[in-house]
């Protein structure tokens, strides 16, 4: 293993007394002093900020770069227009998931793609490996820092430390080239926590004073810093997706439940097309669903779900979630049982813990 | 030093608490273990009646992120347990060497009182373990 890195924000972290933890390779807090409930709080209810600087970057430039990007992804980005970001599973010819990223049209032959930390390696060498046509591949990663400015006061902070019409900008949508606080930025109104935000790229050597500006105009709407261990629970809430959880190399986005953000039928032929038409014909064997507990128990990753007698699937993701007081989980379950059985048990070392389905996201903000 | 201690009390390096109270014994989990878990969300009791071992787990203590095990600094036999951890695990955080007590236990092999730290061994410890 190489030695865990730091994002330019790593000053600022050790500043405000982030327990820093190696995450894939990167060195940032899994939480601040508030602590990681205060820190779910403040999302919700005012904003928080975050480094995203861990994500990966990948530009596709050249004539043939749509063409390139449509048989990589499963969603179809033909209609994606510039300025405009999609949402979508990359998967394998076996229809196991290679990543989930995001595709930002920059043009009509140029495209960003935001992927995750953990898998940057591994996704450029899939991505070089499917080059074909006139495209140039560039990782430009180490280059990038980001921060995910998040929650109802997001738009009021930002606003401050740009002359764009933010209150314009709808979700999914971004502008290059912006001016924020004097450093040259990438805006996009995104994010992880299923509040409205912003996620903020700019060039290592910008990141400090973007932190700052961001940090002094959030000083009176309740900007407070928030480390992993909030995003985690904050896009647990919202039900989406985390690689290595809801998504991997066994495991399809029909099964995550994405069939939205799968074009099944899309003209172009993608990797995976074949195998997700095949079991999306034949049916699930495993399928994602919420559980909410009804005896008090912290369900965790990997942990057995059972029904009557059967073992049904195993958690992929859950905590205590602070916002709806309930302890919550996504689980991969046999749709056949799920079907015969109302209630489930959630095994938790010696005894089984019962839990009910409940529909996601198990947290919806309200507009 | 941040971290709380108290006076009479007896330490482990695990970071439990023990009251000594004749051949009876009240555990608890330490000021610096609440600490460094967060905010707790959940708490596994023994049974009562159920024989603990010294150094072997007597209860889960589990934060939002975490999952950590109560070790009993003493071999014995669980009299007592606090059942408002089962609802307020909480307490663990706010209060964790009065209201947060976990049970009570009568001491088999009081030889084994030997193996636990007195307040200022404990907070020696302590100070050590940080610089780590």
């Amino acid at each position: 293993m190489s030695e865990a890195k730091k994002t330019p924000f790593y000053e600022k972290h050790l500043a405000l007394d982030g327990k820093i933890v190696d995450y894939s390779g990167w060195l940032l807090p899994v939480q601040y002093t508030k602590g990681l409930v205060g820190e779910v709080y403040d999302t919700r209810r005012t904003a928080s900020l975050f480094d995203v600087s861990h994500m990966g970057e990948v530009s596709v430039a050249g004539k043939d770069a749509l063409d390139f990007l449509q048989k990589l992804v499963v969603n179809d980005i033909s209609r994606l227009k510039d300025n405009a970001i999609m949402y979508s599973p990359v998967c394998y010819p076996d229809g196991g998931v290679v990543d989930d990223i995001l595709i930002y049209r920059l043009g009509a032959e140029n495209y960003l793609l935001v992927v995750n930390a953990a898998n940057t390696d591994k996704d450029f060498a899939w991505f070089q490996d499917n080059l074909s046509g006139d495209v140039i591949l560039k990782n430009l990663s180490p280059e990038y820092a980001q921060l995910a400015l998040q929650g109802p006061n997001s738009e009021k902070i930002l606003q401050q430390l740009t002359g764009e019409p933010l209150a314009e900008m709808k979700n999914y949508h971004f502008k290059a080239d912006l001016e924020v606080a004097g450093v040259n930025c990438i805006v996009s109104r995104t994010g992880y926590t299923g509040e409205d935000g912003f996620e903020i790229y700019c060039l290592n050597e910008g990141a400090s004073k973007l932190w700052d500006a961001v940090w002094e105009a959030g000083k009176k709407q309740g900007l407070s810093p928030a480390g992993l261990g909030a995003r985690d629970v904050l896009r647990l809430e919202a039900s989406m997706p985390l690689y290595g959880h809801e998504l991997g190399k066994e495991l399809t986005p029909l099964m995550a439940g994405l069939d939205r953000f799968v074009a099944l039928e899309k003209a172009a032929p993608f990797n995976g097309q074949e195998a997700l038409k095949k079991q999306k014909k034949e049916g699930l064997s495993k399928k994602l669903y919420g559980l909410e507990m009804l005896e008090r128990g912290v369900p965790r990753e990997g942990y057995p779900v059972r029904a009557g007698d059967e073992e049904i699937g195993w958690i992929s993701s859950g905590s205590f979630s602070p916002t709806l007081d309930k302890f919550i989980a996504m689980a991969f379950l046999d749709p056949e049982a799920v079907a015969k059985y109302g209630e489930v048990q959630v095994a938790i070392r010696n005894r089984t813990y019962r839990a009910r389905f409940t529909k996601m996201p198990f947290y919806r903000r309200k507009k | 030093m941040d971290y709380k201690t108290i006076d009479g009390l007896k330490y482990t390096k695990k970071h439990e608490w023990v009251r000594l109270e004749g051949n009876a014994a009240v555990i608890g989990l330490c000021d610096y273990a609440q600490d460094k878990l967060g905010e707790i969300v959940f708490v596994e009791l023994p049974d009562v009646g159920a024989e603990v071992l010294a150094g072997k787990s007597a209860a889960v203590i589990e934060s939002v992120k975490a999952v950590a095990d109560l070790y009993s600094p003493l071999s014995g036999t669980v009299t007592e347990i606090n059942e408002e951890l089962l609802d307020q695990p909480e307490l663990i955080n706010s209060d964790p060497y009065g209201e947060a007590w976990v049970y009570k236990m009568e001491i088999s092999d009081e030889s084994e009182m030997a193996n636990l730290m007195d307040k200022a061994e404990y907070e020696k410890f302590i100070v050590e373990e940080e610089e780590k």
